[in-house]
């Protein structure tokens, strides 16, 4: 996945002198995860440039550039890292658009590395999602798979306004049928996919949450569920039609995500599509988080993280025997 | 018209330097004492002390690294070429004042007395701080750069309000110096006359950014002048002139004389942590060239040339360093004893309802699990 988002921004550069990326270590380096590898080499330091170590810097400075005409990609380099940065983000970053009146959008996207499973020390794992979503004015995207990183980037820098890009880093070093000469199309921001079709119940999930899913799907047929995997892909914009079509589809859903639930997109997600589809519904929709718990130590990481198990055990719950 | 006539200007005038900024300058070479005439007054038994401090500091990095191989610690920043100015930070202060280490720090940590084990559990993932802060006076290693130094201008500030005379000495690299939370605690610290030291060790790289790329300020110390509080340069791998400047600037601080800013000039002899991979950013002849300037050797130069060091002296130091290299393997060397319920501790003084229904699901869990 590192390889298909790099080779997003490599095209995007490369298609469009005002893409510029920024951030701690992008460029000699190539990012501590490897994402920006090459991009200074290929387009020289002032295309891909190494910040001084502050991300309200960085951000406020992105945002100046966009006043100018540049389209800034900057990165992160944790998700926790990314808090200093989040004056600007709030106070301007999301509402520049709205209070110029449309003079200055900005075409800013925020690479976020987010989510835990990698045994990093604390924060280096948190979920961050919450906190984005809740701000008005940024869109805010994760990918899953290999094609979608490339996509989804691509289109998150075409996009002419913000997007926080949260890219799953227990997944950076996922590999899939997929050649960067080749890359697939680009789709708009806002379409979630159904990964894997099925009829007893919908689990509705983005980013690291995904594979867990499907691997949760694979092993509800031994119980005799046949579960459907949507792949939500962009939380801001959200796609009520395709998860709403697959709700009423199944009549189950359960949320699947690992930041926590409490005040976490779970809640947002569910009410939404109880909000739609009530009356298609045969259980109220469940929501399987991580605790609402700091992120652990590395050591105690995988007792907080939602897996298979605990997937599995919401969808039990899912009041099969009303049914009959 | 002058700036005196502007509206508001009151009897004084608002331009005019508040501070003769001369004698907050850093001198800009780097204060250095070993090796040079002024060696010759120092106290025997203090570079004895520094001596011992620094082998042992050495062999706790080493095997520090030695752990992250064996997959015994998640990740190691390493401290080696930086032991003069960690152990001295921890050496100059009295036991009632405070540090404030970054994650780079565990060494400082150790140097103040603190258990090698519990001083590892961030790094090694088992608890985020694995002591007391406020029994050891040491607040918890900081992840996110910087942001412990406004934490030691609160907390001097309050002991100065309280009529204590403690010290906070707060510890920050080279890049940790570009965030905005350096700037706001030297602008408090200055502004309150804090009873604070700032100590940055400048050891050349941010990951991989080089100091030319972090700031084009004459030197980070000079960054004290716009601040109105002392700034200086010193060699940081001179544990000598580490401990005199730091020491005098503790003392200041605590006889009511306001903040410093000390830059210590060091190296980072190990990549930034055992996950980083150095040859993509740096040439080996310049890790090369600062081996040669490493801080154990120029103390134990210095002893030797003085006949302050015997053989006996230097094995002993050796010895106990080796033992408790010995000691932290052993003890690293076991699975600590993990209570996954322990999640939930201390969230809040009081659990939530929902936090308290949560640990009765991985209860639930963990015996499900135990079943099977
Ligand atoms: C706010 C914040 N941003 C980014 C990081 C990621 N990070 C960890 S260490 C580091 C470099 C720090 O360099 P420096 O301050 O010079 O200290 P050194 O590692 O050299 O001791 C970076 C960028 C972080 N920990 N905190």
């Amino acid at each position: 996945m590192a390889q298909a988002l790099q080779r997003a921004m490599r095209d995007a550069m490369a298609e469009d002198p005002a893409v510029h990326v920024m951030g701690e270590d992008v460029g000699t380096l190539g990012g501590v995860f490897r994402v920006t590898d090459g991009l200074a080499k290929e387009f020289g330091e002032d295309r891909c440039t190494d910040t001084p170590l502050a991300e309200a810097g960085i951000l406020g400075a992105a945002v100046g550039m966009a006043m100018y005409g540049l389209r800034p990609v900057v990165e992160m380099q944790f998700d926790a890292f990314a808090y200093p940065a989040f004056e600007q983000l709030v106070s301007h970053v999301s509402r520049m658009r709205n209070r110029t009146r449309g003079a200055l959008p900005m075409p800013i996207v925020v690479r976020v590395p987010y989510g835990g499973g990698i045994g990093g020390v604390e924060h280096h794992s948190d979920s961050s999602e919450a906190y984005y979503m809740a701000t008005p004015g940024l869109h805010v995207v994760t990918p899953s798979t290999v094609p979608d990183a490339y996509g989804l980037l691509r289109a998150a820098i075409a996009s002419d306004d913000p997007v926080i890009f949260l890219e799953p880093k227990r997944l950076y070093w996922s590999k899939a049928e997929w050649s960067p000469d080749a890359p697939a199309a680009v789709e708009p921001i806002g379409r979630a996919v159904v990964r894997r079709a099925g009829s007893s119940a919908t689990l509705l999930t983005y980013g690291p949450s995904v594979p867990v899913c499907l691997e949760a799907a694979e092993a509800a047929r031994d119980e005799g569920w046949d579960l459907e995997v949507v792949d939500l892909r962009s939380l801001v914009p959200f796609d009520d039609a395709t998860v709403c079509a697959s709700v009423r589809r199944t009549g189950r859903a359960v949320v699947v995500h690992e930041s926590a639930g409490f005040g976490g997109p779970g809640g947002e997600i569910a009410a939404r599509v109880t909000e739609r589809c009530f009356h298609h519904l045969e259980a109220p929709v469940l929501r399987v988080a991580g605790f609402d718990i700091p992120y652990p130590p590395p050591m105690l990481e995988r007792h907080h993280l939602p897996g298979v198990d605990r997937v599995l055990d919401a969808v039990a719950r899912l009041q099969w025997e009303a049914q009959s | 018209m002058t700036v005196q006539e502007l509206p508001g200007a009151t009897a004084y005038p608002a331009w005019k330097l508040r501070t003769d900024p001369a004698p907050l300058l850093p001198d800009p070479e780097p204060y250095r004492v070993l090796g040079t005439e002024a060696a010759a007054g120092l106290d025997r038994e203090l570079l004895l002390r520094l001596y011992d401090a620094l082998v042992h500091g050495r062999r706790f990095n080493t095997q520090a690294t030695a752990l992250t191989k064996q997959g015994r610690l998640a990740v190691y920043p390493s401290s080696t070429g930086q032991e003069a100015s960690e152990v001295a930070a921890a050496l100059v202060l009295e036991e009632r004042d405070w540090l404030f280490p970054s994650y780079r720090d565990t060494l400082a940590a150790v140097a103040r007395g603190l258990d090698p084990v519990e001083a590892l559990t961030l790094l090694r993932g088992d608890w985020h701080t694995g002591y007391d802060p406020r029994e050891s006076r040491i607040a918890p290693l900081s992840t996110p750069l910087a942001t412990q130094l406004p934490h030691a201008v609160g907390l001097a500030h309050a002991a100065r309000l309280a009529g204590d005379d403690v010290v906070a000495l707060a510890m920050v690299g080279d890049g940790g110096t570009s965030e905005g939370d350096f700037h706001e605690a030297l602008n408090f610290a200055a502004v309150w006359r804090a009873p604070v030291v700032f100590l940055v060790q400048n050891n050349g790289f941010a990951i991989s950014v080089p100091l030319a790329k972090q700031t084009a300020a004459p030197s980070l110390a000079h960054k004290a002048v716009g601040y109105g509080m002392p700034g200086r340069l010193v060699d940081g791998n001179d544990a000598a002139a580490m401990h005199q400047v730091l020491s005098e600037a503790v003392r200041r601080a605590r006889t009511g004389g306001g903040p410093t800013l000390i830059e210590a000039v060091t190296y980072r002899m190990d990549a930034h942590t055992n996950a980083d991979d150095a040859t993509r950013y740096r040439a080996d002849a310049e890790v090369e060239a600062w081996r040669a300037h490493d801080p154990v050797r120029l103390l134990e130069g210095e002893l030797t040339g003085r006949g302050l060091l015997d053989e006996e002296r230097r094995g002993a130091a050796a010895e106990a360093a080796e033992a408790m290299a010995a000691d932290l393997r052993g003890r690293m060397n076991a699975d600590p004893l993990l209570d996954p319920m322990d999640l939930f501790a201390q969230i809040y003084d009081v659990p939530t309802p929902q936090l308290r229904e949560q640990s009765e699901q991985l209860r639930a869990e963990l015996e499900a699990e135990a079943g099977r």
